[in-house]
């Protein structure tokens, strides 16, 4: 029985023990001089252990009395995780390393974080999703400040900490209340319970756990950690906030609504489209006045949180997949536009200014033709590949009848388009400024070009994620 | 009269009161013996004659000591915090007594009998932290806050490791009952029978951890005198001062009635066929004793920093070290079971 | 009344007593030894349940350690105690919605809470006929094992970050070496000469 249980949670086992090892070999060796090697070590054992868990498994296996889930939606989200978290890593390499912001408790922390996220979208209890939450929050706490003796590094993790464990305590009180009323934690005996419909004290608790849920997906209006979260991390450390944990959380968030209160739909998709509508309205209209990139892109992932819960929201197995591949585009924009963002800058200091990329096609012709349709695929605009992303969602949420939804979607990815073509305008057609003199390390570049030529040649047929998601989405919705 | 001290409230009450009373005015006679044992063990180490004028061979020093403290007058230092200054003593006493409640002196010689009873004992242990800390705190001076704050720190990291320590013997009893413990001890073998065999390293840990928990020398770094003066008793006088010193010397002996439970067999005769009882737990606390009072004699103090360095960087590892090896040696039963001799289902 | 209901209501007034006071003492270090009144009335509550294990996990970990910590801080850090309450107070109107609603959601849980059907069906059956401390070990160690290990995961964690967040190296001390200091003996430190009189060195 107990073989059996660890059998399941054996990638999540070996990445444990691939931390406390490489802290161990890490504090007794070179320390710091090893975090080069371990950063490209740990980038390796993520991918070796995404293409594990996505050649292996079959169907919805429960571990620990249903405690742990693997299922398809949890195979579908762990290596969409564990590759964005190693393509960060190994970005980050190169920055954090010239800057001396290379410990080489870095890549452990990530790793352990990892760890938590993989938990997470797996969870089949709240006492399972609330540890596996708390192991990601609290490295994702520390590797914010990491730069410690900049006040905006330590102001960002203290102030994403103070939050943090605010939201940790919405979602404790709510789940409470739902024990309360379920007579369990588990996931399948909540989902029992609420056969009979939901009372008044269960709702509370839903809206309780929801409010912690959008705290951790910065959905709007819980978002108000972001954008300074985002700035005063050092930048690789916002591209990984960007990434692993947005799909991580939005990967917890999906797993709850319906394993455990897929009975009582209508409950919960009012809130979800609501949070979808004002994130993606705050997201679009309040990074208009930004000229920081990093905050920008903070209103950006809002903005796109409300896009990946408008197919939370339409609450059936299409709007499922219709999120899954949405988080997956999403995570892969990102990258690229992240490693763009890395390597601005001047005299080897970072540049975040977006005044800076002033004729930066002049200069890097190339470079800026990639930022460009990694810009326009943000944007949405046909025929990249950021377009389908948004056109599943707005399907997904019309076919569930919320047309006024899909509506505001439009109107919102309308209005979001501006300041992402901002940028472009500065790039191609801005006055004249001092130049940006960053070189790309080839890391950097492969991944912007990557990510860009992805965004590209993806339109053919999305490289093949859409069955995979839409059987991903299967085993969650049923 | 039976029906009325086990059945109605104030019955029950007056059979508890009584239980304690009867642990507790022996051993504060004890100690007073003790105390004058202690002085003249470190006299004759030193080939001094200790005390020797009240009484015969000065065994009454310890009563004359007790009258002159409590007839001497109280002084508060100015700008002290009143209530915490004297709450401080007052806690440092009574944690040191009522710790006593589980100590059995032979099979279920003890006030309460409880399941948890060494935990209870770790837990009252550990809040004897805070009489030296508010004391130190009250005292609105800064010799007595600088030796408050080591001693609690001190505490503090040694506690670590006498948990870790007795964590090895709960495991091989299967229980943290007092009286199972040293049921597990009994065997044909005599004193060859007890854990300090079995779990022989941890003994002396234990011992010195104990030294380091109740501020002994070499470990008596909070009232240093070289550098501290007293420590956190400098402000104190007349009863104030008594009752932190007898709560001190309290603690001491329990640590004494501690080892010999855990490890000396408790009232367990060590010769096969001589009958157990409660002379035997005497004899061990006062062997225990004896050493404890050799060690203030004839070692030199640590310095802080050795100190805190043995505490987390030889000792933490080295106990944890054990129960990770005394939990594998117990599992699978290596030497016949030397080290799992417990009854627990499972 | 039994000894049973006094001994309950002893610790219940101290409990509630110790979190008031803790809330309205003006010295900060009251406040906390009020807080340890407070948790240690607490555990004496557990222990009235016969939650043994647990009542002696409170005294040791929060009151033996934790309030120690707590005690520490607030006796080492200068912090204008009086300021931080004036300025608390421009927060109040928020805090009393946030209590008047926490009171509401109260009422609610003890008035009209609804069950779900056969919740107790669902409700984990007692462990056999275990003293609770070997139940909590057969569960912690056997069915949550998951969970006790994850736990396990934050605390090192937690322990990295600290470490990574405050360790600083400085170059500019001079270091211990205990090592060094014990492998010292007399023929390495000192040197015997034997000065005639008169001469010196």
């Amino acid at each position: 029985m107990m073989s059996a249980d660890l059998t399941i949670v054996l990638p999540e086992i070996l990445l444990a023990l691939y931390a406390m090892l490489a802290l161990l070999g890490a504090v007794y060796t070179g320390k710091d001089d090893t975090a080069s090697l371990l950063t490209w070590l740990t980038g390796g054992v993520f991918v070796l252990l995404a293409i594990w868990i996505g050649t292996t498994g079959g169907d919805r296996v429960t571990a620990f009395d249903g405690m742990f889930i693997a299922d398809g939606f949890a195979r579908f989200a762990k290596v969409t995780i564990l590759l964005s978290a190693a393509a960060v890593l190994v970005m980050s390499q190169g920055y954090m390393e010239r800057r001396g912001l290379l410990r080489f408790e870095y890549p452990i922390l990530v790793a352990l974080a990892v760890v938590g996220m993989m938990v997470m979208v797996s969870a089949g209890d709240l006492m399972a999703l609330y540890m596996g939450l708390e192991l990601q929050s609290l490295a994702l706490y520390v590797v914010a400040s990491l730069r410690r003796d900049s006040v905006k590094s330590t102001e960002a993790g203290l102030k994403y900490f103070i939050l943090g464990a605010l939201s940790s305590g919405l979602l404790l009180y709510g789940a409470s209340l739902t024990y309360g009323f379920a007579g369990t934690t588990l996931f399948s005996g909540i989902i029992a319970a609420t056969q009979g419909g939901v009372s008044l004290g269960l709702l509370f608790g839903l809206v309780f756990l929801i409010s912690g849920f959008a705290f951790k997906v910065s959905a709007a209006p819980f978002h108000m950690w972001t954008p300074d979260v985002y700035e005063g991390s050092p930048t690789p450390v916002t591209a990984f906030f960007a990434t692993a944990p947005k799909v991580a959380a939005m990967g917890l968030f999906a797993r709850v609504v319906f394993d455990a209160f897929g009975g009582v739909v209508g409950e919960w998709q009012q809130i979800v489209a609501f949070l979808s509508v004002v994130s993606m309205f705050l997201g679009a209209i309040a990074a208009i006045g930004q000229t920081n990139i990093k905050r920008l892109m903070a209103y950006s992932s809002i903005a796109h949180m409300g896009f990946a819960l408008m197919g939370l929201a339409a609450g059936s197995a299409f709007g499922v997949q219709a999120m899954l591949i949405y988080l997956a585009i999403y995570v892969t924009m990102n990258i690229g536009t992240f490693a763009f963002i890395m390597a601005m800058e001047k005299d080897g200091r970072p540049v975040v200014e977006i005044k800076a990329l002033s004729l930066y096609s002049k200069r890097e012709p190339l470079r800026a033709l990639a930022m460009l349709v990694l810009l326009f695929s943000l944007a949405g605009v046909p025929p990249m590949v950021g377009f389908f992303g948004k056109f599943y969602v707005l399907r997904a949420a019309y076919d569930a009848n919320l047309g006024w939804l899909a509506v505001a979607g439009v109107i919102a990815s309308v209005i979001g388009a501006f300041y992402y073509l901002r940028i472009v305008y500065y790039m191609y057609f801005g006055a004249e400024t001092e130049a940006l003199d960053g070189r790309m390390s080839p890391v950097l570049w492969t991944a912007l070009m990557g990510s860009a030529a992805i965004m590209v040649f993806g339109v053919v047929n999305l490289f093949g994620i859409e069955p995979l998601a839409a059987a991903a989405a299967a085993t969650l919705v049923h | 009269m039976v029906h009325f001290f086990t059945q109605t409230n104030l019955g029950i009450v007056l059979m508890i009161l009584g239980e304690c009373l009867l642990v507790l005015v022996p051993l504060l006679v004890a100690l007073a013996f003790l105390m004058y044992a202690d002085r003249k063990i470190w006299a004759a180490v030193q080939m001094r004659r200790g005390p020797n004028v009240v009484g015969v061979f000065g065994l009454l020093q310890s009563f004359a000591d007790f009258l002159k403290y409590i007839v001497k007058e109280i002084v508060v230092p100015a700008g002290a915090d009143k209530a915490v200054f004297f709450l401080a003593p007052m806690i440092s006493f009574v944690l040191a007594v009522i710790a006593w409640a589980v100590i059995p002196f032979s099979a279920g010689w003890q006030v309460a009998n409880i399941n948890v009873a060494i935990l209870y004992i770790f837990a009252v242990s550990s809040l004897e932290v805070y009489g030296v800390i508010m004391g130190g705190w009250a005292s609105n001076s800064k010799y007595p806050f600088l030796g408050s704050l080591r001693s609690a720190a001190q505490m503090i990291s040694y506690e670590v490791s006498l948990g870790l320590i007795i964590i090895g013997v709960i495991i091989s009893t299967g229980s943290m009952n007092f009286g199972d413990i040293v049921a597990a001890q009994k065997g044909n073998w005599g004193l060859f029978n007890w854990y300090w065999l079995p779990h022989f390293p941890m003994v002396f840990l234990f011992f010195i951890s104990a030294l380091a928990e109740t501020n002994r020398p070499p470990f008596d770094l909070p009232e240093a005198e070289s550098e501290l003066v007293a420590g956190y008793q400098v402000e104190y006088s007349s009863t104030p001062f008594l009752l932190f010193m007898i709560g001190e010397l309290m603690a001491v002996v329990l640590m004494c009635a501690l080892v010999s439970l855990l490890f000396l067999g408790g009232w367990l005769s060590p010769i096969p066929g001589l009958p157990d009882g409660v002379l035997w737990m005497v004899l061990k606390m006062a062997f225990a004793f004896f050493i404890f009072s050799m060690v203030k004699a004839i070692t030199p103090r640590y310095r802080y920093d050795q100190l805190m360095r043995l505490g987390w960087k030889v000792f933490l590892p080295m106990s944890l070290a054990w129960v990770v090896l005394v939990a594998f040696l117990a599992k699978f039963e290596v030497l016949g079971g030397f080290w799992a001799r417990w009854a627990m289902g499972g | 009344m039994t000894v049973v209901l006094f001994t309950f209501y002893a610790f219940a007034v101290s409990t509630l007593l110790g979190g008031l006071m803790t809330v309205i003492s003006r010295n900060p270090v009251h406040s906390v030894l009020w807080l340890i009144l407070s948790f240690l009335s607490a555990a004496g509550l557990f222990v009235l349940l016969g939650a043994e294990f647990v009542a002696m996990l409170l005294m040791i970990v929060y009151v033996g350690a934790v309030a120690v910590l707590f005690l520490f801080v607030v006796m080492m850090l200068d912090v204008d105690f009086a300021e931080l309450k004036a300025e608390m107070s421009k927060y109040m109107p928020l805090a009393l919605l946030i209590g008047v609603i926490i009171l509401m959601q109260l009422a609610l849980a003890l008035g009209v809470w609804g069950f779900s059907d056969g919740y107790q069906g669902r409700i984990l059956a007692p462990v056999g006929t275990a003293t609770n401390t070997a139940a909590l070990g057969m569960l912690i160690y056997d069915k949550y094992l998951i969970l006790f290990q994850l736990a396990g995961l934050i605390l090192l964690v937690a322990m990295i970050g600290a470490i990574v967040l405050t360790l600083r190296h400085r170059v500019d001390i001079k270091r211990q070496s205990p090592v060094a200091q014990m492998m010292r003996d007399p023929a390495l430190a000192m040197e015997l000469k034997d000065v005639k009189p008169g001469q010196g060195l």
